[in-house]
C-alpha cells in the first residue's frame, strides 16, 4: 500500500491524476435526488465510446471507395470474424445516440436544466447534437446503398438551394456534380476523424461545464446554496461511488435493450438499416420514396411542408435550420421563476406535452410520402414547434408556479 | 392443385389490392433451421439463377459449410461458372471463391435491355414474401419480349426461368369497376396451359426451399445471430441482480 501511495505521489507532484479524479468523480458532489431521467448522460458517453471502438474496427475491412464499399460492407458481414457483430453495434449504437441524447435533451426541458447559470452547459449540449447529426449523416453514406447514396443527394441539395452561392457551394461539398467517389472519400474522412475529433471535445466542454457549474436536478434547486461546515452541499453525494453503482444499472438495464436489438431486430422493422440500401447505389436510378433515417425525419417533415417560395426550397431549409438554431436560445426564452416542470403551472405542462407530441408526429410524417393532408398535418405540427419557443418569453411568463423548496425532494 | 393456387389467389380481393396500392403478397414463412430445404433452395438457387444473376458476396465454401455439405457436393453439383473477373477467357470456380457469373453486364443489357442485379442481398432489399409470391407469379404475354409477364414484378425483364418446373399458365382477368366509374382491369387468378414437371404444390414447396435459401444466403449470420443473442441477453439478465444488490448497499446510507 505505502509502494502505491508513493507511486501516487510521484505521479501527482508531475501530474494531476488524484486532483482531477477528485474534482471530477470521488469529491464532485451531485444531488442525491437523480431520478430515471438522469440515466441518459452517462448512456450517452457509453455510446459515444461504442461507437468510437466498433468504428475503429469497421475501418479495418471498409473501403470508401464507390466501385468497393458496398462489397466490403457484406464483406464485413459474411467474411470477417464477428464483423456482423461489430457492424450492428455500430448501425444500432448510431440510432441508440439518438434515443438517448433525445431523452437526454427533454429531461433538460423538463426540469430546466438549460436556465442559468447553465446556458453554456446547454450550448455545447445543443453544439453536439448537430455534430452528431453531420456525424450520423456522413456515417449512412459509407454502406453506398440507395439510400445512403439518395439520402445525401436530397441533403446536399439542401445547400443548393441557398441563394445565389448555393450551386457552387453544393460542388464544393460534394467535389463533384453530383454525389460520387470524391463525395464518398471525403464523408469517410469527415465520419472517422474530423467530426468525432469535434464531438470528443465538445462532449469534454459539456462535461467540464457540468462539473462547474454542478448539476441540475428533478427538483430544479441549486444544491450549493445549502451546504454544510465542510462546503459540502447538503443535498450532495460524491458522484463515485454514489452514481458510478447506480449507472451500472442503468448501463446493463441498456444494454439488455441494446442487444436486444443488435442480436433478434437489427435493421428494426428498416427503421434502423433502411431495408433500400441493401441495393447497391445506383445513380441513374431514382428510388420512389427516400426516407431518411427516423431520427432526421421531424426536420424532414418541416423542410417539406414548406413549399417553395420564387421557385426556390430555400424558405424550406431556412425553417429546417431554424428548428435547430431557436434551441440555442432557449435558455433566454424561458422566463418562469421556476426551473423544474414539478413547481410550473399548468400552461407550461401542457405546452411542454404538446411540443414533445409535435416532435413524435413530424417523425412519424417525415417517413410517409407527402399527400396533401399529411402535408397540412406536417404544417401545423411545424408551427406548434415554432410557437413552443416563441411563445415562451409570454406564456412562462403569465404561468402559475408552485413555491419551490429548500431542500432537494426524495 | 391448380384449384387450390386459384381458390387462394381468388381470396385476395381485388379491390383490396388497388386500395393497398400495390400487389398481395403471400408469406413465405421463412425457416432458416431447416438444413434440407436450404440445401435443396441451394440446389434451385445455382442450377437456374446463378447463370446469370451472382450472388457475388457469397463464397461456395461457406455455404457448404453453413449448410452441411461438403465441399466435393458443393464443387460437383453448384460450380457451372467460371469466373470472368480476373480473366477475359475465365477461369474455372474455385470452390473458396465467390458465387460470381459468367454473364459479362455489356451483354445482359443487350439480351433483357438492363442489367441482372446481384441476388446476395435481394432477400433483404426485397423481402422473403415478396420473392415468394414473385416467384410464382409468372403468366403468358405475348406482347413481352420472352412471352411471359409478372404480376408481382410488372414488365419485369426477366424470363420464366423456372417454367419448366411450374409449366407455364395464363391469367384470368377480371374488369371491375370502382365507385368512379373507372374500369380497371385486374388479374384474379391463373390457369395452367403447360403442365411443368411439378404440381403446383411441388412448386410451391421448391419456391419456399428457394426463397428459404436466398433469406440464409442474405445474412448468414442469422445462423448463429440469434443463438449468441439469447446467451448475452441471459448474461446480461444475471448480471442485473448483482449491479442492482451493489447500488442498493452503497445507497444505504443515503436518505
Amino acid at each position: 500500500m505505502n509502494k502505491l501511495q508513493a507511486l501516487m505521489g510521484w505521479v501527482d507532484a508531475r501530474f494531476p491524476a488524484t486532483k482531477m479524479w477528485e474534482e471530477h468523480l470521488s469529491k464532485y458532489y451531485a444531488p442525491k435526488n437523480f431520478n430515471f431521467w438522469y440515466f441518459f448522460g452517462s448512456l450517452a458517453l457509453l455510446i459515444l465510446v461504442l461507437q468510437i471502438v466498433t468504428g475503429i474496427v469497421l475501418t479495418m475491412n471498409y473501403k470508401p471507395d464507390a466501385t468497393l464499399a458496398f462489397a466490403s460492407v457484406e464483406y464485413i458481414m459474411r467474411d470477417v470474424d464477428m464483423g456482423w457483430f461489430i457492424r450492428y453495434m455500430h448501425s444500432t449504437g448510431a440510432s441508440a445516440f439518438f434515443i438517448v441524447v433525445y431523452l437526454h435533451m427533454f429531461r433538460g426541458l423538463m426540469y430546466g436544466s438549460f436556465r442559468n447559470p447553465r446556458e453554456l452547459l446547454w450550448i455545447f449540449g445543443v453544439l453536439i447534437y448537430v455534430a452528431l447529426m453531420a456525424e450520423a449523416f456522413m456515417g449512412y453514406l459509407l454502406p453506398w446503398g440507395q439510400m445512403s447514396y439518395w439520402g445525401a443527394q436530397v441533403i446536399v441539395n439542401l445547400f443548393a438551394a441557398v441563394p445565389f452561392v448555393g450551386e457552387e457551394l453544393s460542388i464544393w461539398i460534394r467535389g463533384d456534380f453530383v454525389i460520387s467517389d470524391a463525395t464518398l472519400n471525403r464523408f469517410f474522412a469527415f465520419h472517422v476523424i474530423a467530426v468525432p475529433l469535434v464531438l470528443l471535445g465538445l462532449v469534454v466542454a459539456h462535461i467540464l461545464a457540468l462539473h462547474e457549474v454542478g448539476s441540475n436536478n428533478p427538483d430544479g434547486i441549486e444544491i450549493k446554496k445549502n451546504k454544510d461546515e465542510n462546503g459540502i452541499p447538503k443535498d450532495g453525494i460524491p458522484f463515485h461511488p454514489y452514481y458510478t453503482v447506480k449507472d451500472i444499472v442503468g448501463v446493463v438495464v441498456f444494454l439488455i435493450f441494446f442487444f436486444a436489438i443488435v442480436f433478434f431486430a437489427p435493421e428494426m422493422g428498416g427503421y434502423f438499416i433502411e431495408h433500400a440500401n441493401f441495393e447497391p447505389a445506383d445513380p441513374l436510378k431514382t428510388p420512389e420514396h427516400i426516407a431518411p433515417v427516423w431520427y432526421f425525419t421531424p426536420f424532414y417533415a418541416m423542410l417539406r411542408a414548406v413549399p417553395p417560395m420564387f421557385g426556390s426550397q430555400f424558405p424550406g431549409v431556412v425553417v429546417m435550420g431554424g428548428a435547430i438554431v431557436v434551441m440555442f436560445f432557449l435558455p433566454w426564452l424561458d422566463r418562469s421563476p421556476v426551473k423544474s416542470v414539478r413547481y410550473r403551472g399548468p400552461i407550461f405542462k401542457a405546452a411542454l406535452a404538446i411540443f414533445a407530441i409535435s416532435f413524435v408526429v413530424l417523425g412519424y410524417l417525415g417517413v410517409q410520402p407527402a399527400t396533401p393532408f399529411l402535408t397540412l398535418m406536417a404544417q401545423i405540427f411545424t408551427t406548434i414547434y415554432f410557437l413552443f419557443f416563441f411563445l415562451m418569453p409570454w406564456y412562462t411568463k403569465i404561468d402559475t408556479t408552485k413555491p419551490v423548496p429548500e431542500r432537494v425532494t426524495s | 392443385m391448380k384449384i387450390k393456387i386459384v381458390t387462394l389467389l381468388m381470396m385476395m380481393v381485388p379491390a383490396l389490392a388497388i386500395a393497398s396500392g400495390g400487389v398481395h403478397l403471400d408469406k413465405a414463412d421463412v425457416d432458416l433451421d431447416n438444413k434440407e430445404s436450404l440445401q435443396r433452395g441451394a440446389q434451385l438457387f445455382t442450377n437456374y439463377c446463378l447463370s446469370c444473376h451472382s450472388a457475388g458476396y457469397m463464397r461456395y465454401n461457406r455455404m457448404a459449410q453453413d449448410l452441411g455439405l461438403s465441399e466435393k457436393q458443393v464443387e460437383k453439383n453448384m460450380m457451372f461458372v467460371a469466373d470472368f473477373s480476373k480473366l477475359e477467357e475465365g477461369e474455372p470456380g474455385k470452390v473458396g471463391g465467390l458465387m460470381k457469373v459468367a454473364l459479362r453486364t455489356a451483354d445482359a443489357k443487350q439480351m433483357f435491355g438492363t442489367k441482372v442485379p446481384d441476388l446476395t442481398v435481394v432477400s433483404r432489399s426485397r423481402g422473403a414474401d415478396w420473392l415468394y409470391t414473385y416467384l410464382r407469379t409468372f403468366y403468358l404475354d405475348e406482347s413481352r419480349p420472352f412471352g411471359v409477364n409478372n404480376t408481382t414484378f410488372k414488365d419485369v425483364g426477366m424470363p420464366h426461368v423456372l417454367w419448366e418446373l411450374e409449366g407455364l399458365k395464363k391469367a384470368v382477368k377480371e374488369t371491375i369497376k370502382d365507385h368512379d366509374g373507372n374500369e380497371t382491369t385486374v388479374i384474379t387468378g391463373y390457369e395452367t396451359v403447360v403442365a411443368g414437371k411439378m404440381s403446383a404444390a411441388e412448386y410451391d414447396d421448391a419456391i419456399h426451399d428457394m426463397v428459404n435459401f436466398m433469406v440464409y444466403m442474405g445474412e448468414p449470420a442469422q445462423l448463429v445471430r440469434y443463438k449468441w443473442g439469447v446467451i448475452v441477453l441471459i448474461f446480461l439478465l444475471i448480471l442485473f441482480i448483482p449491479a442492482y444488490a451493489l447500488k442498493k448497499e452503497y445507497w444505504k446510507d443515503v436518505h
